[in-house]
């Protein structure tokens, strides 16, 4: 089962993502896959969904849910996790989805695994279990979580880390029309309001070339050349986790598993060692160029193009050439 | 980390203070500024975490609470949640928890609206401002992709904070003076008893996620090192460049 998230009456990729996955995973359970909506007037983005490949949508349907309320719409995911009693549930994360599963979760007692990078069913003693793959910390490894007793499986996946499902329109499903029981106890905490907010930078999600630091940066005089160079290459910037902390990029310019994940064509990491939480949110770029001092960082193991050295150099060299062949 | 059972060794290693929970003590020391009141700082974690709550005593807070037991150890984020509202319990009336929207090391994020859950209490997370109506109710600006919500909350409440909520400040000497009399109580296991918990529900058997193993990933990709002066390393780099037709 999934989550399917809709703001303004639309869905989101992310929603799309995870339903494809869950159609992937569901092979091994009859191939039906549920999703769940909240909202008002959820018709037309049910039947989206049925397009999309979900076999039945539980839609429940409240004026009050037009906006996302964190009691609410935990109390209703999970009376209907309950009913339904799914194996698994995929749940996108987005700074909504974050904030609903944990909720949902805690509600169940049952587990919860955050940014997963890849899903698998394995049969596991006489159990099948879904293997929920996320990075490892301190060490340039890969972390396989299992959820053993407790049920649903729940885990949450970045945006743009599964690939959406194709669309077929015509499609056919079931789709179940809910309302739910709330009462005034349900919104102690109330969105009175959501104020679109003008975003004034470029998203890399639409980046082809993406420049991004890490905290080697730091020895060479700041994030500076990392700009630069993104500048002369007509990309854009963005940063590791450290660099974020140093307070040099915005967190919406943050590449890793708790970050963005971003396909570019061409992403060039400078300063980073590149532990996995980083390389995960990029590894599926097209060329991956990476400069750093350490000749034995991970990085180089992932990269099309290594240059080791000092970046303070090296850089700064490679943004005058490119200068000089682009006059402009 | 151990390769056995897949968690962090954290046993030799300095524990700090998480960067977004600096933010939630800045947060919490504004509050009591403006609106009187009092700061306790409460932790789950080794005995070296005790540091920590010295340096929050430091920097203004009123009273540190460690929640130090060998059986919390393995611990999910739910299992923490339960041990953490059980702590908080203890403290008799609080009107908002404040903690940083994820840590630094498992960024999961996931704990403060299962903690919330357990407290009973509603939950904020992604906060970004905090405005006050008045004594029983608090108005939150919360941060999603495209703008933000602005969510009305009766307190008690659980608000997770983001670092842009504001600059934290730091310990002074006279704050350093002043907090050697403060005291750190600290609460073993019997914080669970007291919250009726059993031994199911904390530590790494209650916690519903196990790690199943660790691997190493599987590169796809054949590095080609580009070496030579600078002057070198960047004509070949841009030729190369050229030639996967990237640029």
């Amino acid at each position: 089962m999934i989550w399917a998230e809709q703001r303004d009456y639309r869905l989101l990729d992310v929603s799309l993502e995870v339903l494809q996955k869950a159609r992937d995973l569901s092979q091994l359970y009859e191939g039906r896959v549920s999703a769940v909506l909240i909202g008002e007037n959820c018709g037309p983005l049910a039947e989206e969904l049925v397009e999309y490949g979900a076999s039945r949508v539980f839609a429940a349907e409240d004026s009050r849910l037009r906006l996302y309320q964190s009691e609410a719409y935990a109390k209703v995911l999970a009376r209907i996790l309950e009913d339904v009693k799914p194996e698994i549930v995929l749940i996108g994360g987005t700074t909504i989805g974050m904030d609903l599963a944990p909720a949902v979760a805690a509600r169940l007692r049952t587990g919860l695994t955050a940014h997963c990078v890849d899903l698998y069913v394995e049969k596991i003693g006489d159990r099948d279990q879904l293997v929920q793959v996320v990075p490892g910390w301190g060490g340039n490894m890969m972390i396989r979580i299992i959820c053993p007793e407790q049920r649903p499986q729940m885990v949450t996946v970045r945006p743009g880390v599964m690939e959406k499902g194709e669309r077929k329109p015509g499609e056919k499903g079931e789709i179940y029309f809910l309302e739910p029981e709330l009462s005034e106890d349900d919104f102690r905490a109330r969105a009175i309001e959501f104020v679109r907010e003008q975003q004034g930078e470029k998203s890399l999600d639409d980046a082809e070339i993406i420049v991004s630091g890490g905290f080697g940066l730091y020895s060479a005089g700041g994030f500076g050349l990392v700009e630069e160079l993104a500048g002369a290459l007509g990309g854009e910037f963005a940063g590791t986790r450290p660099a974020f902390d140093e307070g040099w990029i915005p967190e919406s310019r943050m590449i890793g598993q708790s970050g963005k994940t971003v396909k570019p064509k061409l992403f060039f990491s400078i300063g980073a060692s590149g532990a996995v939480h980083y390389t995960t949110g990029f590894q599926k770029s097209r060329v991956i160029v990476a400069i750093d001092k350490n000749p034995k960082a991970p990085i180089f193991s992932i990269a099309d193009l290594g240059i080791v050295g000092d970046v303070k150099k090296i850089v700064p060299v490679i943004i005058e050439k490119l200068k000089k062949d682009r006059p402009s | 980390m151990n390769p056995e059972t897949g968690t962090i060794i954290r046993s030799g290693i300095p524990v700090v203070t998480n960067l977004p929970d600096r933010h939630a003590l800045e947060e919490a020391l504004r509050i009591k500024e403006q609106c009187g009141g009092s700061v306790t700082v409460l932790t789950m974690g080794p005995p070296q975490a005790r540091k920590c709550l010295e340096e929050a005593l430091a920097t203004g807070a009123d009273r540190g609470v460690l929640l130090c037991d060998p059986s919390f150890a393995g611990s999910d984020t739910l299992a923490t949640a339960r041990v953490l509202a059980a702590g908080i319990q203890t403290l008799k009336g609080c009107d908002i928890v404040l903690c940083g929207n994820e840590s630094a090391d498992g960024a999961t994020g996931q704990l403060p609206a299962q903690l919330a859950f357990f407290l009973g209490m509603p939950h904020v997370t992604y906060a970004r401002k905090i405005k006050w109506i008045d004594e029983s109710k608090v108005t939150v600006e919360r941060d999603t992709e495209a703008g933000y919500l602005k969510v009305e909350i009766r307190l008690p409440v659980v608000i997770a904070v983001l670092r842009k909520i504001n600059d934290y400040r730091l310990p002074t000497v006279m704050g350093i003076v002043e907090a050697a009399g403060r005291e750190i109580l600290e609460h073993g296991c019997a914080v669970c008893e007291g919250a009726g918990l059993s031994w199911d529900e904390i530590g790494g058997k209650g916690s519903p996620t196990k790690v199943a193993g660790v691997f190493e990933p599987a590169h796809k990709r054949k590095v080609e090192m580009i070496d030579g002066d600078p002057q070198d390393i960047a004509k070949k780099l841009i030729r190369k460049l050229h030639e996967f037709d990237v640029i």
